[in-house]
């Protein structure tokens, strides 16, 4: 019997993360856009400065945070917009999982989504900037993964809200960009300090409105999630 | 061709607002005082009258934003209809209050510090951001006709906004403080006043609240005759 029993909340969100990946991993549409996206931006934000007054070290903690916001609003919208097909919407709100677990397992699959770019992204910028691969990278990768869990978090939300409007896609860079305001800015203040060789602790007064940001809005979209849904 | 009769009880007539118009008359009358009775200051000259409008838009916008999010709980907790038109109404003025601020700031920014705009004025730069949230909202409503999934998604919206203001704040001013000196000499906070500026500032402050509850009172009749019409329309239409 007890195969049948409902799973619990993050069980639940789990089995939700894997159907994703899963759809994810045989259409690879969404990912090889997205990944493709960015190291196009990489590459041609590299032509937007002249390289004898800004050097690429100095503009590619820019480079990084633009390309990293907009390649996560492609991948948020998905991950609703793939639920509008035959309402695969409806199906998940019948079955026996709670609302909230919908909201988590969609931010985790959207989390693993964006890390999977980065995880090219990054080393590219590395290569195309001329970048030492050493420690500030990593930590920077650090940083990189707190604010993709704070834009993540808004994202999901909203991608849940903006595929029941008319505006649908168009409305979702319009919502989220504000909320992704504080996350890029400490991000990115905090990176590029890294960047030019300063030492953690210099920057934990950005990293802790980022970190404070993270906690704050992954609570507050979980509880508000229930609402965007249909009664 | 069939021509449409009309009942008398759907006739529409002319409604004069009262309560605008005295506002209105009451802004008229702040002005005349501001420009002509009030002495002009003696460092920034003339430019300084700008504040009795950038003062004004203050008040308005952050009075509107407050009901706004005060509604969107209410709403969201009491299914209550009135508190979303209500804070629709204060939202569109707000936007408008918000319009103000961010116009007449870079004006007075450029004569006084000599640039248009400071991103290290914490609230000019929170204000700009607000300025988008509250936009978004707007474009939300507009972009949703089911009329409890509209107050539901703004409401949400709404209530995460407010959330999204400290961290706003805290992230402009440590990127200000980090970056610049904050200004010192030039600063904005306002030099004393004389007690003639200090009334025409108290009066500015009587007058701009009346004025944007009288606009949100407007703005609200208007939202609740739209969401009646298209009652109507949907019940003419399956009748």
């Amino acid at each position: 019997m007890n195969g049948h029993r409902p799973p619990g909340t993050l069980g639940a969100a789990w089995l939700l993360v894997r159907k994703d990946l899963a759809i994810e991993f045989r259409t690879r549409t969404a990912f090889l856009s997205a990944l493709v996206f960015a190291v196009l931006a990489l590459t041609i934000f590299y032509f937007t400065w002249d390289e004898s007054v800004v050097s690429p070290n100095d503009r590619a903690p820019g480079v990084l945070w633009v390309v990293l916001t907009f390649s996560a609003l492609l991948g948020l919208h998905r991950s609703f917009g793939l639920e509008e097909h035959d309402r695969g919407i409806d199906a998940l709100l019948v079955s026996p999982i709670s609302r909230e677990s919908i909201y988590l397992g969609k931010a985790i699959g959207n989390l693993i989504f964006l890390s999977a770019i980065q995880v090219v992204a990054i080393p590219s910028l590395a290569l195309f900037y001329n970048l030492p691969v050493g420690r500030p990278l990593f930590i920077v990768s650090g940083i990189v993964f707190l604010a993709m869990v704070g834009i993540v978090a808004v994202g999901t939300l909203f991608s849940a809200m903006a595929v029941n409007t008319r505006l649908a896609e168009l409305l979702l860079p319009m919502l989220s960009l504000p909320f992704f305001v504080p996350v890029l800015m400490n991000a990115a203040q905090a990176g590029s300090r890294i960047f030019a060789g300063r030492p953690v602790a210099e920057v934990m007064p950005w990293l802790r409105i980022l970190i404070a940001f993270d906690i704050v809005f992954v609570f507050a979209c979980t509880l508000a999630f229930p609402f965007t849904l249909e009664e | 061709m069939t021509s449409v009769s009309h009942s008398p009880a759907v006739e529409p007539k002319p409604v004069f607002d009262w309560v605008l118009g005295l506002a209105v008359a009451a802004v008229v009358g702040f002005y005349v005082r501001a420009i002509y009775f009030t002495p002009i200051e003696l460092q920034q000259g003339a430019a300084q009258k700008i504040y009795y409008l950038h003062l004004a838009g203050v008040i308005g916008a952050y009075l509107s934003i407050t009901i706004t999010a005060l509604m969107s709980i209410v709403a969201l907790w009491l299914h209550d209809q009135r508190a979303d038109h209500l804070a629709e109404a204060s939202a569109e003025v707000g936007l408008v209050f918000l319009t103000v601020v961010l116009t007449t700031g870079p004006i007075w920014g450029h004569k006084i510090w000599g640039a248009w705009w400071a991103w290290w004025e914490a609230r000019l730069t929170l204000t700009l951001f607000l300025w988008f949230v509250i936009v978004a909202y707007l474009v939300l409503r507009g972009a949703i006709e089911d009329v409890a999934m509209r107050a539901r998604y703004s409401a949400v919206l709404a209530m995460l906004g407010a959330l999204l203001i400290p961290f706003i704040h805290l992230s402009v001013y440590l990127f200000a403080a980090r970056l610049h000196p904050m200004p010192v000499v030039l600063k904005p906070s306002r030099p004393s006043l004389s007690s003639e500026m200090l009334t025409t500032l108290l009066l500015s402050l009587a007058t701009f609240t009346f004025l944007c509850v009288a606009l949100i009172r407007a703005r609200y009749r208007l939202a609740v005759q739209r969401d009646l019409a298209a009652a109507l329309d949907v019940d003419g239409g399956v009748a």
